[in-house]
């Protein structure tokens, strides 16, 4: 099981590293039955490190960003596990605790910035609150701490701009503001939930800029969460690769891209078109639907939508949940799959001859 | 019913003939009779207006301001484009969801800028339109089988098996099991939604699909499965496409040519293999670079341009190019005046751009191209 990587045993010493998350689940009760968003996720990241948590819609990546801040607190959901930061346990944290760590320490950039700025109150004065709930200044220091930060993430004219209300900001700079209030405190640790999904290409390219060199000014430990596999190659160090809320993958970002362990994270790779690929070649999606998580496939929870479980013998695939196991010859990437390694390097370069 | 149709189609065609092509067309699109969906110089403004009882209008968006393309029969044309450049208002104005303000769109030979909306439905036989979001755009009181019935149902058309076993027959075209005939929309995923509202589109047999970022509202993994379907469907069917996307990796998998959009205007238009590897207007060059790249090795080696800015605002546009505002190659000569889309000497057949200062790799005598347009005629 994906508990067995994380150190043992659970819940006494605090990790040496940054941010450490062990055997995390988060799991919902609802009147069809009990839906387990996360089930068993553990990672670690350092300062100046950033990770990328990849996925469809519904293996549990957002949840698993939410629960870092704190945020199942007071809802029905049933969050266990352990989230280590910096030395200190969150999930067991009380509300008032964790809304001292919120926007100063963990920030987050949310993935729709239309509906997480307030319509109401004016840009400036949304990103100076963020200032003041945390620091002791006055509303002129605030305001103009606001106004840095504004032309910080390349606003023009802040001290303007800083008194427009959100409507008034064009898609990209709203998410700019976004960006500019959650790193109004200097956080230690920066969760971006795709932070460029509503943004076209261009703005998207002008914001992995910005994070990369704000992550490089003030040294923060950055998670970035989204399905694009381009946005996790260009920025982050390691990936994490989320199916019906467990992990599958995990490893540096040149291992998981150039030699991906496991049929799923082959099947993204190969479902995207690429700007330099063979337009005649037909894309290879993988095939169904995400699975439901409150009743998840029995044994590998990517069995019924995986080409090659007739490739491991006696059905294991429908039986065993596979453990993530150390892949040979890396250091960090580990893989959840019966597949043997022989067996991937057949199919692997298969496919490689099939696209050739 | 198809008699009738022909019939408007005649006189529809005899009343355009006699009108003559305006001069003044900066574009050369080739105007002969081969493409199945033209659009010359079409024009699409809201209009903003001020007051209460007696209302002006003080000002005009203009998202889409003289935009010209063709689109062949079986061929698939790319419009790509950072949002808010109009592509999606091209998109409605060709099936006449919107109204268009100037320029013309002629279907299969067929005026139909200003059809009313009774002769309008014949054509749109033809014309199908497949929507960006899956969720809003299947009326969630109809089942399956009614919403892909209704269409069928409103033009007359009663096939042989009857409309239950067409319907049946459609959905299975497009991948459902025809046994969901009676579900509703609710009951499906997003991929499935989608293929139902295409399964919706296709029960009209139509010659021409404007999708309208059909792909983009879904998951990765169902993106692949959804636009292969699109593909086996034009080959099988012979459909064209006037695909609409953001995506330059999806379009460039689907379009035999595609159209780069910004501002309200076509900036580039080529074939697929020439816009991609020899771009010329900066612009587009922009737009390639911002993608980013799963190889995490070779990301680093290619040349990055960085657009600074937005995009500015339709209501008021800038002087002369309109991309100059963002554009680092801009001089006096971009403010003053518009750039024509024109074909380059020595560039790939049908390869047009407008820019003064294209790029262009190949050794190109640059003091032809002003002349262009006059030589082009």
């Amino acid at each position: 099981m994906a508990i067995e990587l994380s150190p043992q045993p659970v819940g006494v010493n605090p990790p040496s590293s940054f941010l450490e998350v062990r055997d995390l689940r988060v799991h919902f009760p609802t009147e069809d039955g009990l839906v387990k968003s996360v089930d068993g996720v553990s990672f670690s990241l350092e300062k100046g490190q950033t990770l990328g948590i990849v996925g469809e819609s519904g293996s549990g990546k957002s949840v698993t960003s939410l629960s870092l801040l704190g945020l199942h607190k007071g809802t029905r959901a049933k969050v266990s596990g352990e989230v280590w930061l910096d030395g200190e346990e969150l999930v067991g944290m009380s509300e008032a605790q964790m809304r001292a760590l919120r926007g100063q320490k963990v920030s987050m950039i949310f993935q729709d910035p239309l509906s997480a700025l307030h319509p109401f109150f004016s840009v400036g004065a949304q990103i100076a609150e963020a200032y003041r709930v945390h620091h002791k200044a006055s509303k002129k220091e605030a305001n103009e701490r606001a106004v840095e930060m504004l032309k910080r993430v390349g606003i023009p004219q802040p001290e303007r701009r800083a008194k427009d209300y959100p409507h008034q900001f064009s898609g990209g700079m709203r998410q700019r503001a976004m960006i500019a209030m959650s790193l109004v405190c200097d956080p230690e640790l920066l969760i971006a939930d795709e932070p460029t999904t509503a943004l076209d290409v261009t703005v998207q390219a002008q914001i992995l800029d910005l994070i990369r060199d704000l992550q490089e000014e003030f040294g923060s430990a950055v998670i970035i969460i989204t399905h694009d596999l381009g946005v996790v190659a260009e920025i982050s160090d390691d990936i994490l690769v989320m199916y019906g809320g467990r992990r599958i993958e995990y490893g540096s970002v040149h291992d998981v891209l150039k030699s991906p362990e496991h049929p799923y994270t082959w099947g993204l790779l190969q479902s995207m078109p690429h700007l330099g690929g063979d337009v005649n070649e037909r894309l290879n999606p993988i095939q169904g639907a995400p699975p439901s998580l409150i009743n998840l496939p029995s044994g590998c929870a990517f069995n019924p939508r995986c080409s090659f479980k007739d490739q491991v013998p006696d059905g294991r695939c429908t039986v065993d949940r596979p453990e993530l196991l150390p892949v040979l010859g890396s250091d960090k990437h580990i893989a959840a799959c019966h597949l043997t390694g022989d067996a991937k390097a057949g199919i692997r370069s298969a496919t490689a001859r099939g696209t050739k | 019913m198809t008699a009738r149709a022909g019939a408007a189609d005649e006189t529809e065609k005899g009343m355009s003939t006699t009108k003559s092509i305006p001069a003044q067309q900066t574009e050369e699109q080739p105007t002969s009779g081969e493409n199945l969906l033209e659009v010359q110089d079409l024009q699409v403004h809201f209009p903003i207006r001020q007051g209460i009882v007696f209302q002006r209008q003080i000002g005009a968006v203009r998202a889409v301001d003289g935009v010209s393309f063709g689109v062949k029969p079986g061929e698939s044309l790319g419009l790509v484009g950072e949002s808010g450049c109009g592509k999606s208002t091209t998109g409605r104005a060709v099936t006449r969801l919107l109204e268009p303000t100037g320029g013309t769109v002629r279907f299969d030979g067929e005026d139909i800028t200003h059809k009313k909306v009774s002769s309008m439905r014949t054509a749109r036989q033809n014309l199908q339109m497949i929507f960006q979001d899956p969720y809003s755009s299947l009326n969630p009181r109809h089942t399956v089988g009614t919403i892909i019935e209704t269409p069928m149902k409103l033009n007359g058309i009663n096939p042989e098996q009857g409309h239950k076993k067409r319907a049946q027959e459609l959905l299975e075209i497009v991948g459902l099991n025809p046994e969901h005939y009676n579900r509703y929309p609710n009951e499906f995923s997003g991929g499935q939604r989608q293929r139902i509202g295409i399964a919706r589109a296709l029960a009209l047999k139509p010659k021409l699909i404007v999708a309208d970022e059909p792909v983009s509202a879904l998951d990765v993994s169902i993106q692949a499965q959804v636009v292969n379907l699109l593909q086996d469907l034009q080959r099988e069917f012979g459909l064209a496409f006037l695909f609409i996307a953001h995506d330059l990796a999806v379009v460039r998998h689907f379009s035999e040519r595609v159209a780069v959009m910004y501002l309200g205007k076509i900036v580039e238009i080529a074939d697929r293999e020439t816009l991609y590897s020899r771009p010329q207007h900066p612009y587009t060059h922009a737009l390639l670079s911002a993608v980013p790249e799963v190889d995490p090795d070779g990301a680093s080696n290619r040349e990055r341009i960085r657009l600074t800015g937005d995009v500015p605002s339709p209501i008021n546009p800038p002087s002369g190019c309109r991309f100059r505002t963002r554009c680092w190659k801009a001089q006096d000569i971009c403010a003053s005046e518009e750039p024509p889309l024109v074909q380059l000497l020595g560039s790939a057949a049908g390869h047009q751009a407008a820019c003064h200062f294209p790029e262009v790799k190949q050794v190109v005598a640059p003091e032809e191209t002003p002349s262009a347009p006059a030589s082009a005629k």
